[in-house]
């Protein structure tokens, strides 16, 4: 019987670039600032380093297949180094490999580096048409967008309770006015002005009901962990941060194909936060998740995570959402960096750049003082890639 | 007897009033006759057309019994790569059948069907699909935008259960130069007017039909209706009086509310005319093109047996005006639109994963599981359904005769679309399955979650780089 990945390995080293639309760097040049800052944080020598796990999506936008990118730009001497690719996942994924590595017993130091230049398609929006179904793709497919493919969740989601558009937008507007409140305190974060209720419903309409406030920033940026054995963790610096679960799930097709899924949830990520819980041992995620992380690519997906992850009861999420529940000072801190939506989502780094906040504040390094959460004590991030109907969501917890 | 076995029709639901054009372009100095003109939607074409026509026209029956289908059309999107074949091919017809397209001139149409009533006649083909449907481009401005109009008429020959029979036709054929384009042309060309007129129209048709009468020796009064293309309003009703018709004999030419739909013009009024048939009704049939095809038909009792159809009347009725005539330049190609960055993307079509998959795109073919009875789309080996997970189990199952209901649905101003913003959503099958499909034909404000709808084939994409017309289907709120 598997016993899981819990308090098997540690962080001991994390970096993450500011995000935003930065025309003036390279992907290379986001590789290379990541990794500064986590090899300074966990200050140890790149020599040190035994294997690498790197993460982009949009290979084509940036540095090419492959993994060579990675080492070549690092000049990692001839290190084993491991590309994965998993959607808007891609970055837990990298950091997946990293931490299975280690508790493998294969390699004691092991970095996870993910990246993605997304602005260099001269577009708004994520590049190109959707991908998810290969050459299918241009066969039988709809021109979905992915403010199209929420969209169509935020529908769903008020028709199977009872919300009418004005009600619905007026609660996914608050989701992000906190993120706004939240990413205008982040230095590092890509959209740095707070917003009114108001702005936000009254917001261009992207992908109806969804409108322009609703969506997350494309961004360009880079986020990096390093890893280590939990028990030499110690080693290497005071307040190592413990990886306690590290889950994934992926659609079965039963969502797109099969009529019994509501469409106003997320299945994959109510079945990844199960066991996740159960591999860290949580038995009520409402009371024993200080902080977390989401992947609120737009406003309905950090609502339906809420009740995905059980923060929230099923339709219910409305009712935490008025309370304040997840705002910075609220009893449940969601996206204390500003999330998807103001930090950016540079995809390939997303999951990583979760994790760099999480690792943070439970280190109690939040730069300013605002922005610290008051002794955390597990931080959760959900990572989500591909569409509501079709997707991966992974899910990790890291605590002290 | 030989005869037809069923009819059905399809006129987009898109019309634009003739003073929009007049409004848009009328410093050309063209003069707008009253009316409006049916104008397909910019994901139409004459074979979405004649599929649409098609599956009125099978409505009810078996469609494995189609032994042979042709397509009549001067506009055929395709010149190398056989239109009836990508029509067949979307009404998921038996392989081992005939194809062919008729094409380059305005009788096209009836001579399809004359062909047709050969076939049957001399025993090579038991039933024949018979489709005429044109979407003609023309010049901004000219008269021939405000008269034509964008439609498709399909009938179905055979020699059993024949709501009409065959009676009788008289051809004549010229190599009269009215309207002529070659090779890759955009428009066509066209002489002048009073030439067509008085040179072509106004003597060919008479003399089809004369020569009908004399062949079978028939009077014009033994016809209860009789249709030919009304291009000409005026010389119509002149041509009407000179063999002696009365006006309730004379069959609607559409003119003044489709406008006039080249090769399909005759066998949509023919459709119509069988609409409002009784038995022992004969009907009279003339095409104009390049000379023209003559040919009648005798109503007999089956008609009273035939399903209800859509037919001319209801997609008549069924309408939306278009109001901007930037919008039809839009949907007809005929102006850059900037559409972004992104639609800029390249679509490469894999023409060897087309071929493979061809039931599943064409057709809109999946499966179902013969184990536990659940429909799939795509077509899946391994059940979807997780309770069961049988894997090779599966048998066709088609999806675009069945109906659906909106499980979700948006509307996008992200995705690169000519007429923003896309609307697409996921649609619950009646009878199970589920799928996510662009959807036609509707305005983001009417569709509701729940909704019923129904499936349409459309051209998805125009890939003019590689010359690929891209096909499949949409959904589309219940038109009629």
């Amino acid at each position: 019987m598997a016993d899981g990945i819990k308090d098997k390995v540690a962080i001991i080293g994390m970096g993450c670039t500011k995000f935003g639309e930065l025309w003036d760097k390279s992907a290379e040049d986001l590789i290379v600032d990541a990794f500064k800052e986590c090899l300074e944080d966990a200050g140890i020598d790149k020599k040190d380093l035994q294997a690498a796990w790197f993460g982009v999506h949009f290979e084509e936008q940036s540095v090419g297949k492959g993994a060579t990118s990675l080492a070549l730009t690092l000049k990692l001497p001839f290190i084993p180094v491991t590309r994965t690719e998993n959607f808007c996942a891609t970055g837990t994924e990298a950091f997946r490999g990293a931490c299975y590595a280690v508790a493998s017993g294969a390699y004691d130091i092991v970095l996870a580096l993910g990246v993605e230049k997304l602005k260099d398609t001269g577009y708004g929006g994520l590049p190109g048409g959707p991908s998810l179904m290969g050459t299918r793709n241009a066969l039988i497919m709809p021109k979905l967008t992915a403010p199209g493919a929420f969209a169509m969740m935020a529908t769903r989601y008020f028709a199977v309770y009872g919300l009418n558009p004005e009600e619905g937008k007026r609660m996914l507007a608050k989701v992000s006015v906190k993120s706004h409140y939240n990413g205008a305190r982040n230095p590092k974060a890509h959209l740095r002005r707070e917003v009114t209720e108001e702005q936000v419903i009254n917001a261009p309409i992207i992908a109806w009901p969804l409108g322009l406030f609703d969506c997350c920033g494309v961004s360009d940026g880079a986020a990096a962990a390093i890893v280590t054995r939990a028990d030499m963790a110690r080693k290497f610096r005071p307040d190592p941060v413990y990886v306690k679960a590290l889950q994934i799930a992926l659609s079965s097709g039963e969502e797109l194909m099969y009529t019994k899924w509501d469409g106003a949830h997320v299945e994959t990520a109510y079945r990844a936060g199960v066991l996740a819980y159960k591999e860290a041992g949580i038995k009520n995620p409402r009371q024993e998740i200080s902080m977390a992380e989401v992947h609120d690519c737009f406003s309905i997906t950090e609502a339906v995570t809420m009740e995905d992850l059980q923060f929230s009861p099923r339709g219910k999420v409305k009712e935490d959402i008025e309370a304040g529940r997840f705002n910075l000072d609220g009893e449940q801190p969601i996206q204390p960096d500003g999330g998807l939506k103001c930090f950016g989502h540079p995809i390939g780094a997303s999951g990583l750049r979760m994790l760099y906040e999480m690792y943070k504040q439970l280190q109690g390094k939040a730069q300013l003082p605002e922005r610290q959460i008051k002794d955390p004590k597990l931080g959760l991030t959900h990572n989500m890639g591909g569409f509501p109907a079709m997707n991966v969501v992974s899910v990790a917890i890291v605590g002290l | 007897m030989v005869g037809i076995k069923s009819y059905g029709a399809y006129i987009p639901r898109y019309r634009m009033n003739h003073n929009t054009i007049f409004g848009a372009v009328g410093f050309l100095g063209t003069f707008p006759t009253p009316g409006e003109k049916a104008v397909a939607n910019h994901d139409e074409d004459t074979i979405t057309m004649a599929v649409a026509a098609a599956i009125d026209c099978i409505n009810g029956l078996k469609r494995e019994a189609i032994d042979c289908l042709y397509l009549a059309t001067t506009s055929q999107p395709y010149l190398l790569r056989q239109n009836s074949a990508i029509v067949a091919a979307a009404l998921d017809l038996e392989p081992n059948i005939r194809t062919a397209d008729f094409i380059a001139s305005n009788k096209a149409g009836t001579t399809a069907l004359l062909s047709a009533f050969d076939a049957v006649n001399s025993g090579t083909s038991s039933n024949v699909l018979v489709c005429a449907s044109d979407s003609r481009l023309s010049k901004p401005g000219g008269s021939q935008e405000y008269l034509y109009g964008d439609g498709a008429g399909a009938l179905w020959v055979a020699d059993d259960q024949v709501i009409a029979t065959f009676e009788g036709f008289y051809s004549v054929s010229y190599d009269f130069p009215d309207r002529w384009k070659i090779g890759t042309e955009k428009f066509e060309h066209a002489w002048e007017d009073r030439f067509i007129r008085d040179e072509g129209y106004t003597k060919m048709i008479p003399e089809a039909i004369s020569g009908l009468l004399k062949k079978y020796d028939l009077k014009i009064k033994d016809f209860a209706k009789i249709a030919f293309p009304g291009i000409y309003a005026r010389e119509h009703a002149a041509i009407i009086k000179r063999l002696g018709a009365e006006p309730g004999q004379i069959q609607d030419t559409l003119i003044d509310k489709v406008g006039d739909t080249g090769a399909a013009s005759p066998v949509i009024m023919l459709v119509a005319a069988l609409e409002d048939a009784k038995p022992g009704d004969k009907i009279l049939v003339a095409s104009f093109g390049n000379g023209s095809d003559a040919l009648f038909v005798q109503v007999t009792e089956n008609i009273k047996n035939l399903g209800e159809r859509r037919g001319v009347k209801k997609y008549l009725a069924s309408k939306k005006e278009l109001t901007s005539y930037e919008k039809y330049l839009a949907f007809r190609n005929l102006t850059t639109m900037d559409i972004g960055l992104r639609g800029e993307v390249g679509i490469r079509t894999p023409m060897s994963a087309l071929y493979r998959e061809r039931k599943t795109i064409l057709a809109l073919c999946g499966s179902r599981c013969k184990k536990c009875g659940t429909p799939q789309y795509p077509p899946q080996r391994v059940c979807v359904n997780p309770d069961c997970g049988a894997v090779d189990e599966m048998e066709d199952y088609r999806f675009s005769d069945r109906r659906g209901v909106v499980f979700t649905y948006t509307g996008d101003n992200l995705a690169a679309s000519i007429d923003p913003p896309s609307i697409y959503g996921l649609v619950d099958f009646d009878g199970g399955g589920r799928y996510w499909f662009d959807f036609t034909d509707c305005d983001l404000d009417s569709i509701k979650v729940g909704m019923p709808v129904e499936m349409t084939f459309r051209r998805r994409y125009a890939d003019e780089p590689t010359g690929v017309y891209g096909y499949s289907w949409k959904a589309t709120p219940i038109r009629a």
